[in-house]
């Protein structure tokens, strides 16, 4: 018997003991005409209900075509999973047919993007947008969404939501367009949400207000999520752990706190490093020497070790894996316990 | 809003007489003399001339010639032609052929261009875009007097004779609205090659677009990311080319009504040029450029409804 979309669908379970999300040993490949890009390769890591988990890592490192592969919105072709799950309250998403998928996306695992003018569709009003996962997913009519759209709206903080719901995208400033998009994507109350640089093209101050927003919201209604940024003083606050990223793969993983004190891999100490800091102001800012890889010719070994300055030479005849530090740390590098202690010192 | 087609209309003004002026000074300019040739073969009296070129205003100079036109057209008078026609009873049911053949042509474009261009788009780098890109390509280098011959024989004649289908009228314009198809596929054809090569690109374009994948996350299906949120946004180019295309059609009409002899104001026109009928020419041109003008209007007007970034004041 063929199996309906409502038959393989996760329901309840997976709580508990099992991660809401969980991505494992994922791989993502792109083909393009000067070959293979390997754009993530073997990224594992687990969100719970009412958790945030921070991805960082700079362009290129593959955070975004992650998540774009757990809201299964990457072109395909192009692109490639050739190996790894990504299981959602038990689930192998990668194993669902896509009419299953289109059940989740949106619905159970939402997605914000960075720059909302643009994720915005200008021709129709926020209204419509946000109102049209009541009428496409929940069957509304026209005037119910409108009203649904205009409690989101509220919910998001928008001042005089009742008019500006008949608004275009373009009518509204940069800070009011992400709200816009968090209430479309909050609107049928996801477990997952991933919020992929939400506030890159904001001011500092505006920043700061949606990643109150976002805070608040997940409080509101324990959802699991995941922020990708390549900006360490946006997670601080926010975050409850941290995944970095580098050359596609995960360097280290950590409870947020742990990687502020001390940083088990190179590329994270670099990262905290390069923050600019007031008792520090007057010295030189530092950087992290050279340029990310090129994903179509990987140093051999760790692909971190042409930037690293603990470089040893089994850093380029052999990968590191990622070591388990304690439960809930990891780090792939061969000499983490200097770069902990370094840290320390 | 209002006030803003209220200025795009006032600004018509200037340009009907500019462009009615300048096409009059043509024909002005033109050798030869029209009484003359009213005569033909014969001697005119020279009297009777003089008495003809008296009452045309032959004799004064331009501009006030043009002012004798202008003050009449106000009135409501098109003028006569040198054998005592009244100009706006020789072309109004001209104008009705031309407009009913332009109007076909546009309607062929859109549906054939935009459906080819389409399907093209969602077919990108496969057989099918392939072959629709060297369909256009064929019909933008094959002339439209081959185009129009070629399609005359195999639709109308050979169609008729091999198979006994007899739907395309080959000439004129007795049999309704089947008696434009063929000219006004025709006339459209480069029109359609290009249309359709617009719309691929312009929903390929559009595909490429952050809010598509907005879309796509928002857990729509396929069908409705590209029917509602890609089509609206790659239609508003497409309008544009459309609505300025229906002044091309319009006034490029002479050599298609020639080939399926259509009795519009293309064929009209030749005519009136070679037998320097002022009037006629002039009335043709204005009509033609009121056209433009109404076309281009409308387009601008629509596309602040496609396009709701678009505001007039």
């Amino acid at each position: 018997m063929k199996k309906t979309a409502a038959d393989v669908l996760p329901t309840e379970g997976g709580l508990g003991n099992e991660p809401l999300l969980a991505v494992d040993d994922l791989h993502v490949e792109f083909t393009t005409r000067q070959g293979v890009v390997k754009a993530v390769n073997g990224v594992s890591y687990d969100l719970r209900a009412g958790e945030t988990l921070a991805v960082l890592g700079e362009s290129g490192s593959g955070k975004s075509v992650t998540a774009q592969a757990i809201m299964g919105i990457l072109d395909m072709p192009p692109a490639r999973i050739p190996k790894g799950a990504i299981r959602f309250r038990g689930t192998d998403l990668l194993k669902l047919s896509e009419e299953a998928r289109a059940q989740i996306r949106g619905q159970r695992v939402a997605m914000i993007f960075q720059d909302a003018l643009s994720a915005l569709n200008p021709v129709f009003t926020v209204g419509w947008q946000i109102g049209e996962m009541f009428r496409v997913h929940r069957g509304m009519s026209r005037k119910d969404a409108q009203k649904r759209a205009v409690e989101l709206m509220d919910r998001v903080r928008i001042p005089a939501a009742r008019q500006r719901v008949h608004d275009f995208p373009h009518q509204f400033s940069g800070g009011m367009r992400q709200r816009i998009m968090i209430a479309m994507s909050i609107a049928l109350d996801p477990e997952v949400l991933i919020a992929d640089e939400p506030t890159t093209a904001l001011d500092v101050t505006v920043q700061a207000q949606i990643m109150e927003l976002l805070a608040e919201l997940q409080r509101e209604s324990n959802m699991g999520l995941i922020l990708i940024t390549h900006d360490l003083g946006v997670v601080a606050d926010v975050a409850d752990k941290i995944a970095v990223m580098y050359g596609g793969r995960i360097v280290e993983n950590a409870q947020v706190h742990d990687v502020y004190r001390a940083p088990a891999h190179p590329y994270s100490k670099g990262l905290l490093e390069s923050i600019p800091r007031v008792d520090l102001k007057g010295h030189e800012l530092y950087a992290i020497k050279g340029l990310p890889p090129n994903l179509l010719d990987m140093p051999p070994g760790c692909a971190f070790n042409p930037r690293c300055p603990y470089r040893q030479d089994n850093c380029v005849s052999s990968e590191p894996p990622l070591y388990e530090i304690n439960s809930t740390r990891s780090s792939a590098c061969h000499y983490w316990r200097e770069v902990l202690d370094g840290s320390h010192g | 809003m209002g006030r803003y087609v209220i200025r795009r209309l006032l600004q018509a003004i200037p340009v009907a007489l500019g462009a009615t002026l300048l096409i009059f000074a043509l024909v002005f300019a033109l050798p030869g003399d029209p009484i003359t040739a009213l005569a033909g073969e014969k001697r005119m009296d020279p009297a009777v001339a003089d008495a003809l070129r008296e009452q045309y205003h032959l004799n004064d100079p331009l501009l006030l010639q043009y002012w004798y036109y202008i003050t009449g057209l106000l009135q409501g008078d098109l003028g006569t032609t040198f054998s005592r026609v009244p100009v706006s009873q020789l072309l109004v049911g001209k104008f009705q052929v031309t407009i009913n053949l332009a109007f076909t042509a546009l309607i062929l474009e859109g549906v054939i261009g935009i459906g080819l261009g389409l399907w093209a788009a969602l077919r990108k780098g496969k057989a099918t875009d392939t072959a629709i890109l060297a369909v256009t390509l064929l019909l933008i280098s094959v002339p439209v007097l081959v185009t129009g011959f070629v399609l005359q024989l195999v639709l109308g004649v050979q169609l008729k004779k091999s198979l006994g289908i007899d739907f395309f009228p080959v000439a004129g314009a007795f049999e309704g609205w089947r008696s434009y198809l063929l000219p006004g596929f025709v006339l459209a054809g480069t029109s359609i090659a290009y249309l359709t090569r617009l719309t691929r690109t312009s929903l390929v374009e559009t595909l490429r677009a952050d809010y598509i994948r907005t879309a796509t996350a928002k857990g729509l299906t396929r069908r409705r990311v590209i029917g509602r949120h890609a089509l609206r946004n790659a239609l508003i180019p497409l309008v544009t080319y459309l609505g300025a295309d229906l002044g091309t059609l319009m006034g490029g009409a002479i050599i298609t009504e020639s080939i399926f002899n259509l009795n519009g104001i293309g064929q009209q026109l030749a005519q009136s040029v070679y037998l320097r009928e002022g009037p006629v020419v002039v009335g043709i041109v204005t009509f033609l450029v009121m056209v433009y003008i109404v076309a281009n209007l409308i387009v601008d007007l629509l596309y602040a409804v496609l396009d709701p970034r678009i505001r007039y004041e």
